[in-house]
C-alpha cells in the first residue's frame, strides 16, 4: 500500500497566503532538496578568496550535501566542486574543514582521487598475487572512469562561487537574470576581497523564512530599534524592490535618512527610540564609498547612490551591503525545522586601516549577536513555533502592498516574498 | 611564589565577581570591570585560530559596552534566558609592569523559561588586567569560543 498523501494543496490562488505545512511537513521538505536544492539550481558554496591557491580547499554545502570547494592543481587551477562522499562506501571522507590537499583519498580503503573527483587509484585492483594465482581484485570490466567523486558543475561570478548538481540549469548569469546582475557587479566586479571571517548560528526554524526575512523590507523599520532610530532601514527612506523575471531572487535597495522623530513611521512604534544615543557611536560611522553610486538600471542617464542593497539569490544565499558592512549569508538547510546560517564578512583588498577597522566595527550590528540580525534568528525560531503549535492548516498573511507580484519604488509592501512563493509553488508542484 | 599565588586568587576573585554579575543580570555593573579604553570581545576560534578579525561582538570602549548593555536590556527583541558561568581557576601567562596576561576556560550554559539547562558557549578567557586604584581591571578580555555553532543569537555578555 502506498503511504497517504500527507501533502496538504495550496488551495487559495496566488501566493499571498502561506500554508503552515510549507514550512513544517517533512516529506515536503525532502521534496524542496531534490526539486530546488539538487535540482535545477545554481547555490552558492562559497567566496574565491577562501581557496587563493592550488590545493586549497574548504568543505560546504549544497542543500544537506557536503561538498568540497577546491582550487585545482592543473588545467586552469579553476575551482573545482566535489561531493564528500567516497564513491566506494559512502564514506564522508575529509574531515578537515579546510586546508590544502595534493588528492583526495578515502581513509577506509584508501581509494585515492584526483582534486576534481577522477578517480586515480584503489589498492588491491588487480588483486593480490599469492605464487601462481590472483586472489580477488576488482572485475576486469571495473571502469575507474565510472567510479569518481560526484562533480558539480561550477560557475564563478565576479569572485563568487556557485554549483550544480543539474546537467539542465541555464548559464548562471541567465539564472540570475539581469535585473540582478547589476547589484551584483556594483559589489563585486573587478575587486579583489579580503576575507575578515566567519560568524556560524544554528537557528530552530524552516530554511525559507531567512530568504523570506531579507525579501521583507516591512520588518526592518519595526522590529529593529537600531535601522528605526538611525535612519538605516525605514519606511520613509527611498527604496526600490527589483525581482529577476522568475520572481525568485530580489534586491532590496534603499538609502538611509537621518533618522529621528517622523510620526508617519515613527509614532506607536515602539522600538522607535526617540532619545536613544550612544556613549561611544563609533559603530555608526558610516563613511559613504564610492563604489555605492552607479547608473541607475532602470533610469538611463540617471544615477542611484543607495546605502544598503539587500540581495537575496534563491535558494541559499543573501549578500549584504548596509552601509560599510559586507557580508555572504549562506543557508545550510538541517530538516523542515532547522538550518545553519553562515555569515562570511568580506571587505576591499585597497581597504585602509581605518576602512576596514569601520567594517568590523559595523559588524556588530550583524551576525548572531548583532544589535540588529540577532532578533531575526528569534522572530524566525517564534514563527516556527507558532506554525508548529496550530498544525498545518494555518496560514501566513502577505497582503502589505496587495496580493500581486513585482517591483516597487517603495518598501511598503511584501511582494518579494509573494513573487518568491509564486515560483516555488511553480517548482514544487503544489 | 607566594606573590603569584596571591595574584592568583585576586585574578580568580576578580573572574568570580565577573561570572556573579552576569549570572545575577546585574548588566549594568558590566562595563565597570574594563578600563575606560578597555576592549571587550568574543570571537570565534575558527577566526582567532586562523588570524581572521571579524568577531561576534567587538567592542573597544566602557562606552561600547554601556551601549551593548542598553541594547540587551531594551533593544534586541529575544527570548529571555538565564546564563551560568562555570569558570576554571586562572593561569598567570606573564606579568610586565602593570599589565597582567592569564587565562581562564569557561563554560556557558543557557536556561530558557520552561526549558531544561543546554551548553550554550565554551571557550576561554584570554586576558590582559590592569591594576588600578579601584582594583584589578580588564584592560582586553578576548572570549574565544570553541562552540562551532551559535544556537541562534548570543544576546548577554560572556
Amino acid at each position: 500500500m502506498n503511504a497517504p498523501d500527507t501533502l496538504s494543496r495550496w488551495t487559495r490562488p496566488g501566493s499571498s497566503r502561506v500554508p503552515f505545512w510549507a514550512y513544517t511537513a517533512p516529506q515536503l521538505y525532502r521534496e524542496e532538496l531534490q526539486k530546488i536544492f539538487y535540482g535545477p539550481h545554481w547555490c552558492y558554496v562559497g567566496l574565491e578568496i577562501e581557496v587563493p591557491n592550488p590545493g586549497d580547499f574548504r568543505l560546504t554545502w549544497v542543500g544537506e550535501r557536503q561538498v568540497i570547494m577546491v582550487r585545482d592543481r592543473f588545467g586552469d587551477k579553476g575551482i573545482r566542486v566535489v561531493e564528500n562522499r567516497c564513491a566506494h562506501r559512502g564514506v564522508r571522507f575529509c574531515q578537515q574543514p579546510h586546508g590544502n590537499a595534493r588528492s583526495w583519498t578515502c581513509p577506509y580503503h584508501q581509494w585515492t582521487y584526483k582534486l576534481d573527483g577522477e578517480l586515480a587509484g584503489l589498492p588491491f585492483k588487480n588483486g593480490v598475487k599469492d605464487g601462481e594465482q590472483v586472489n580477488g581484485g576488482m572485475p576486469a570490466d571495473f571502469d575507474v572512469k565510472q567510479h569518481g567523486l560526484t562533480q558539480l558543475r561550477v560557475a564563478v561570478l565576479h569572485g563568487l562561487v556557485f554549483a550544480t548538481f543539474s546537467d539542465s540549469v541555464e548559464p548562471l548569469e541567465d539564472y540570475l537574470g539581469p535585473q540582478i546582475l547589476p547589484w551584483l557587479e556594483r559589489i563585486f566586479r573587478g575587486r579583489q576581497l579580503t576575507l575578515l571571517g566567519y560568524n556560524r548560528q544554528r537557528i530552530p526554524g524552516n530554511w525559507k523564512l531567512m530568504m523570506e526575512n531579507i525579501k521583507d523590507p516591512y520588518h526592518p523599520g519595526l522590529l529593529h530599534t537600531w535601522f528605526v532610530t538611525f535612519g538605516l532601514w525605514r519606511a520613509d527612506q527611498k527604496s526600490r524592490m527589483v525581482l529577476d523575471d522568475a520572481g525568485r531572487h530580489a534586491v532590496m535597495i534603499s538609502r538611509r535618512n537621518d533618522g529621528g522623530e517622523n510620526k508617519a513611521v515613527t509614532q506607536g512604534v515602539t522600538s522607535f527610540k526617540a532619545n536613544m544615543t550612544l556613549a561611544d557611536p563609533r559603530i555608526l560611522d558610516v563613511v559613504p564609498e564610492p563604489w555605492w553610486k552607479v547608473p541607475d538600471p532602470s533610469k538611463p542617464g540617471a544615477e542611484i547612490m543607495p546605502s544598503v542593497t539587500m540581495v537575496t539569490l534563491f535558494p541559499s544565499l543573501i549578500i549584504q551591503q548596509q552601509v560599510n558592512s559586507l557580508s555572504t549569508r549562506h543557508i545550510v538547510p538541517r530538516g523542515e525545522g532547522e538550518f545553519d546560517f553562515v555569515w562570511t564578512h568580506f571587505g576591499f583588498a585597497d581597504d585602509s586601516e581605518e576602512m576596514q577597522r569601520r567594517r568590523l566595527r559595523q559588524a556588530n550590528l550583524f551576525g548572531p549577536a548583532g544589535f540588529v540580525s540577532a532578533d531575526d534568528g528569534e522572530v524566525i525560531a517564534f514563527s516556527q513555533d507558532g506554525f508548529r503549535q496550530w498544525g498545518e492548516e494555518g496560514e501566513t498573511l502577505c497582503e502589505l502592498g496587495g496580493t500581486g507580484t513585482g517591483g516597487t519604488e517603495h518598501m511598503v509592501t511584501e511582494t518579494l516574498i509573494r513573487s518568491m512563493y509564486a515560483y516555488w509553488r511553480k517548482v514544487m508542484g503544489v | 611564589m607566594k606573590e603569584e599565588l596571591l595574584l592568583q586568587l585576586e585574578i580568580d576573585q576578580l573572574n568570580a565577581r565577573y561570572a556573579a554579575v552576569l549570572d545575577e543580570r546585574r548588566f549594568d555593573e558590566w562595563p565597570e570591570f574594563f578600563l575606560p579604553e578597555g576592549r571587550y570581545q568574543v570571537q570565534a576560534r575558527e577566526n582567532f585560530d586562523r588570524g581572521l578579525p571579524l568577531a561576534l561582538i567587538a567592542m573597544e570602549s566602557q562606552g561600547m559596552m554601556k551601549d551593548r548593555v542598553y541594547g540587551i536590556t531594551q533593544t534586541i527583541f529575544h527570548g529571555p534566558y538565564y546564563t551560568r558561568h562555570v569558570l576554571s581557576p586562572a593561569q598567570l601567562l606573564a606579568q610586565d609592569g602593570g599589565r597582567i596576561r592569564a587565562q581562564a576556560h569557561y563554560a556557558v550554559f543557557r536556561t530558557r523559561p520552561g526549558d531544561a539547562s543546554e551548553v550554550y558557549n565554551v571557550g576561554r578567557y584570554v586576558d590582559e588586567i590592569e591594576r588600578t586604584p579601584q582594583g584589578l581591571r580588564f584592560a582586553s578580555r578576548l572570549c574565544v569560543y570553541d562552540s562551532e555553532m551559535v544556537l541562534n543569537s548570543l544576546i548577554y555578555p560572556i
